[in-house]
Parts: C-alpha cells; sequence; structure tokens
C-alpha cells in the first residue's frame, strides 16, 4: 500500500524552527510505522534522525507522536491508522536532540530522583521473601513499565509545571510504596506529598490513554494520594478537597462547588484569589445557592460512603507483619 | 426516545444555563427525559480517588435506579460520564463484585444487574437520534461560525472504558458541527486535552496556564467560539478565563454548552438557553448566526 508520512524535523543546531517534511512509501500491509520510517531512511532520505532497537515493543526506544499522541511507532501497524498521512513528531515534554530523538536526560534524572530500588526495613532473608500472592498480582501492570516516556510525552500536567516528577517516575514509586518488601513508603510517600509531587497531576487519563503496557500512571498516582490521606497526611488543599468532597456528598448527595473550593484552599490569601471569579459567577446568577438543595435519599448515600469506608483492605508490608508477629 | 436524565451537580450548580439549554432542546429534539432526582453526584474522580468501592456503589444506586425506569442513562457531562463508564467497567463485568456492590444498595431496594446503558448527549445525537435528524431540524444553520470541538478528558479517555466498541466516539462532535451547520475547526489541537479544572484547588497557576493554552490553541486555529459537552471544562474555560495569563492582551473567547450550540441551530433563542449567563459575553457569536426571534 501506499503510504504518506508527514514528519516533524529539526536539527536545533542549524534550524531556527522545526519543519513538516512528507515522505510518500510503498509498503506492504503488515508494515509497522517504524518499518515504514527504517524504509524511508535507507531509501529516501538518510538523513532523518531516529532511534529504535528491538523492533517489538520490549525496549522502549522507539517513542513517538503519531497523528498526535505519543505510541512506539514498532507498535503502530500501519493499517489501524489513518492512511490519508500519518503525523509523525518527536516526543513532548522533552528537549529535541534531532528530528525524532529526543532528549532523555531530564526524563532519567526524574526517575532517579525517587531512588527507584527496593528499601527493606531488615537484610534481605536467607532465602526469599513470604508475601501473600495478592499483595503482589496487584503489581503486575506497573512492573510492566519499559521506560518508553510516552506517558510523559503527553503529560498535560508537565506541558505547563516543569517541577512535575511525571507519569513514569510516580509509577515507580507506586511500585515501591506498594510493595510489600519495601519499608520506606512514609518516607517515599511524604517526599511525594509536596510541590510537584501526586497532587500536581491533573488526572486527564493520558499517561493511561497512551501506554504500550497498560501501566496505568495516573491510577497508581490516585492510589498513592489514597495511602498518604489513609497515613493521615491530610493537610494540603488536594487532600482536603477529597475530604470535603466526601462530606459534602455524605450530607446533600450531591456536590456544590462554592463549599467544595472553600474548603480545599488554604487560608485567606488564596480564598481572595478566588474571589473575583466569585463575584463575576454571582453577577451573573450562576453561583450555586447559599443552602445547597438536598437530593431524595441523601442519609442512603452517607451510610454508602461510610460502609464501603469499613470495608477499605489494610495493607500489607513484610516488615510491619513481622513486628506484629503474623506469617504471611 | 426515553431516558433516564443525569444532569450532574455542576448544570444544577455553578453552570445553571447549560440545565436550562437541556431542557429546551431535549423537548424540541423530541427526547423524553425522566429526571434521577435521587440520584448522588458520580464524585467526578474525588470520591474514586478517596475510595474507589464507595464511588462503585454510588454510581451503581444511579444505575439501579435507571434500571428501575427500565430506561438508558442520559448524561450532559463529560466528567459524570466517563466516571459511570469507568464503574461500569468494574461493576458490569464481575458478578462477585457486583453482589458486594449490591449489599449496600439493599437498604433501599435498590439491585443493579450491571444491564444499565450510559450515554452521553453527544452519543445519544450520533447513535440514537442520528445526525441526519438532527440536520433535518436545522432551522437557524449556524453558517460562516468556526467552532472548536473541546471534548473534556472523560468523555475521550481511557477510551477503553468509554468506547469498548470503538465505534469512533473521538469525532462526533465535529460531526455534530458539522451538522449544525457550522465549520468543525478540525486542526484544533486542544480538543482532547485538560482544560486544567482539576488542578484548581491543588495548583491554581498550572490550571490556569492549560486553561490559557487551550484557548491560545482556539484562537491561533481561527476559532470564533469553543463547543463543550463538558461543564467543568466550561467552569474553566469560561468562569475563568478572565484570570488566565493572557487575559486582557488577547481577544475574549467565547464557550457554549453543547445543547447551547444546537438550540441555536434548531430555533431556540439565546435568552432560553442562556447564553447571556456567561462570563465570556457571547454576543460575538451571535451576531454571526442568524438567531431566531
Amino acid at each position: 500500500m501506499d503510504i504518506k508520512l508527514k514528519v516533524r524535523r529539526q536539527n536545533p543546531e542549524a534550524d531556527d524552527k522545526p519543519f513538516w517534511k512528507d515522505y510518500a512509501v510503498e509498503v506492504p500491509e503488515y508494515y509497522t510505522l517504524l518499518d515504514a520510517l527504517l524504509k524511508v531512511r535507507e531509501e529516501v532520505d538518510e538523513t532523518l534522525a531516529l532511534r529504535c532497537s528491538c523492533r517489538s515493543h520490549i525496549c522502549g526506544s522507539c517513542g513517538m507522536r503519531v497523528n498526535g499522541h505519543a505510541a512506539l511507532a514498532c507498535k503502530t501497524k500501519l493499517s489501524d491508522i489513518d492512511q490519508g498521512a500519518v503525523t509523525v513528531e518527536p516526543m513532548g515534554n522533552m528537549p529535541v536532540i534531532r528530528d525524532l530523538v529526543v532528549d532523555l536526560e531530564p526524563f532519567w534524572n526524574k526517575l532517579y530522583s525517587i531512588k527507584p530500588y527496593l528499601q527493606p526495613a531488615t537484610d534481605p532473608p536467607e532465602r526469599e521473601y513470604v508475601v501473600p500472592n495478592d499483595t503482589m498480582f496487584h503489581l503486575d501492570g506497573v512492573v510492566n513499565c519499559i521506560m518508553c516516556g510516552a506517558c510523559v510525552s503527553d503529560c498535560e500536567s508537565l506541558s505547563v509545571n516543569p517541577i512535575f516528577i511525571g507519569p513514569t517516575a510516580l509509577a515507580k514509586e507506586y511500585r515501591f510504596v506498594a510493595d510489600p518488601r519495601d519499608a520506606a513508603d512514609r518516607e517515599r510517600l511524604t517526599q511525594m506529598n509536596g510541590p510537584g509531587g501526586v497532587w500536581d497531576c491533573t488526572h486527564c487519563f493520558q499517561c493511561v490513554e497512551v501506554c504500550p503496557k497498560d501501566v496505568a500512571p495516573m491510577e497508581r498516582i490516585m492510589a498513592m494520594r489514597r495511602m498518604m490521606m489513609d497515613m493521615g497526611m491530610e493537610q494540603n488543599n488536594g487532600a482536603k478537597r477529597a475530604n470535603a468532597f466526601m462530606d459534602l456528598v455524605g450530607s446533600y448527595g450531591r456536590l456544590d462547588e462554592t463549599r467544595l473550593l472553600m474548603r480545599s484552599v488554604s487560608g485567606l490569601g488564596e480564598l481572595m484569589s478566588f474571589s473575583k471569579v466569585g463575584l463575576r459567577a454571582l453577577w451573573k446568577g450562576k453561583l450555586p445557592p447559599l443552602r445547597p438543595h438536598r437530593i431524595a435519599g441523601a442519609p442512603a448515600v452517607r451510610r454508602i460512603l461510610e460502609r464501603a469506608r469499613n470495608q477499605r483492605p489494610r495493607r500489607f508490608k513484610v516488615h510491619q507483619a513481622q513486628e506484629e508477629g503474623v506469617r504471611a | 426516545m426515553k431516558y433516564a436524565f443525569y444532569p450532574g451537580c455542576v448544570a444544577k450548580g455553578g453552570t445553571p444555563e447549560l440545565y436550562q439549554a437541556m431542557t429546551a432542546v431535549g423537548e424540541k429534539l423530541g427526547l423524553e427525559l425522566h429526571e434521577l432526582t435521587g440520584a448522588a453526584c458520580t464524585g467526578a474522580g474525588v470520591i474514586t480517588e478517596r475510595d474507589p468501592f464507595a464511588g462503585d456503589v454510588v454510581n451503581s444506586r444511579t444505575f439501579a435506579m435507571a434500571e428501575q425506569l427500565g430506561l438508558p442513562v442520559m448524561t450532559i457531562c463529560s466528567t459524570c460520564t466517563g466516571v459511570m463508564m469507568g464503574v461500569k467497567g468494574r461493576v458490569d463485568a464481575h458478578d462477585d463484585y457486583r453482589e458486594r456492590v449490591n449489599q449496600l444498595l439493599a437498604d433501599e431496594d435498590l439491585h443493579y444487574s450491571g444491564q444499565t446503558d450510559v450515554k452521553h448527549l453527544l452519543w445519544v445525537l450520533v447513535e440514537d437520534l442520528g445526525l441526519d435528524k438532527l440536520k433535518a431540524m436545522v432551522v437557524n444553520p449556524l453558517q460562516g461560525m468556526r467552532l472548536a470541538p473541546f471534548y473534556g478528558c472523560y468523555v475521550v479517555r481511557p477510551s477503553k472504558d468509554v468506547d469498548p466498541l470503538r465505534l469512533g466516539r473521538m469525532g462526533y462532535l465535529e460531526k455534530v458541527i458539522e451538522a449544525l451547520g457550522a465549520e468543525p475547526v478540525e486542526e484544533y489541537r486542544g480538543k482532547d486535552k485538560c482544560c486544567g479544572f482539576p488542578l484548581l484547588e491543588t495548583n491554581r497557576r498550572g490550571s490556569l496556564a492549560l486553561t490559557g493554552k487551550r484557548l491560545a490553541e482556539a484562537r491561533d486555529a481561527g476559532a470564533d467560539a469553543l463547543v463543550t459537552p463538558c461543564p467543568l471544562c466550561h467552569l474553566n474555560l469560561d468562569g475563568q478565563q478572565p484570570e488566565t495569563p493572557e487575559a486582557g492582551r488577547v481577544d475574549a473567547m467565547p464557550v457554549m454548552h453543547l445543547p447551547q450550540a444546537i438550540g441555536l441551530a434548531i430555533g431556540i433563542t439565546p435568552e432560553r438557553l442562556g447564553l447571556h449567563r456567561h462570563i465570556i459575553d457571547t454576543k460575538k457569536i451571535l451576531a454571526k448566526v442568524a438567531v431566531a426571534g
């Protein structure tokens, strides 16, 4: 089949800004995007720069943006995507070295900053660690991360907030926080409770959508928020919002955005910064009523929230189980 | 076409014009909407963040109420839709888990069988009503208007939850805009990106930067206005627009709720659609279309 590739190219040392270059090649139906790009490089334009290695979605080298979103070129079958013209760009949120090759150094540095290795409380046991099956099974998805950078490329929060540690590092952090053998969970979570940590995620699901290995970084970030709150780290806007949300829905069955905001932000200064927005809304008759409407069955909703809370599973940690004399 | 109508908290709170517009549009399109007045908030992802099981039960309660009526749920909020579809993904497929959920619903004699369908108005327009029928009802084509689609994350992601049959739901908004006689701004890069709303309390600067970015992308693509099926996006794109970094230096960008855009095209007055209740003036839009008196 004939395929048109529209590739965003740039050599920052020579070009002022990126430019688009079109390539037309004939390829078999079964070709992946990576196959086609390699054919272009070998037969049409040897100056096209890209990274790749295993060609079978194991190594994570060929991350790039395909039709606007991050993907592994070797996992993208041309017959599955729009054949009018496929746009190919370097991954986002990373500096371009040349064409489709990006500088991954900031990416690795963020990953190293979370201490991506096991920190047990004591020396390893003589034989293997003994843990219940279900305390490890849920880590299956997250240990599959191949560190391709797709999630970081499409992270909305990172696009406006460079200090955000980002989805790859946070998914890795979860991998240790939730590992029953790691004992540094409180320290890890305390670090992620500050600026650039879990509360800077904007919950947009981009990382979940583009991850080629179903790591679901955002779900891990939400799980860490929950762990923090369960540990009592509740003096921040995010935790205050979550608790206020539960309380408002428990009281009225529905949300009241004004009250939620007032109970989530810290201090008068922050509240004042929202006051102009509130006044404008008031002027347009858009502020929610002073006394929120209560749905029929609100008490039942409160009961559900309370009973569900009592069913929350307890986390298993090897060192705690040892201290308490519990065997796995 | 009958639906168990779930308006969501924001349509009855911070964006009352959405509820107002939907009521008028529903009537004219012949959608019979039975409002679930006893249904609770979906949690907008925050209940799930605090306690996933609680989130699943509260939403299953809504599905059970719709089941009692024998109707599918219709929403008008991307966030409500996404949360509900996520819950369905977990609850529908696993009988044991659903039984645990149902134990907490028994107090109110509710039971969820795992069958309730959930559809955003946007999906109803394309899949149930049909674009041809919508087109036939247009009396004031929004000709000459370039409308940028703004989906709101949760109605398009994760796609395995919100478009499990791969119907191409990411793409519906452009089709609806076209059916209304306007020109969808296809090259608008912000269409499936984040409006910044979920960061509002935890990182306001980041939140407003995202909002500003989406508005700038719309301006750069030559849009006259944005159209969104999500009132939470509207709270940021319209309500917080004057607070964004670029505000005051560039032209304001009006933001319409999806039912308002439909309403204008099918001959409902701007007044009834609540277009005067926006923070960013919508006169610019109204000047462009020959609006019904």
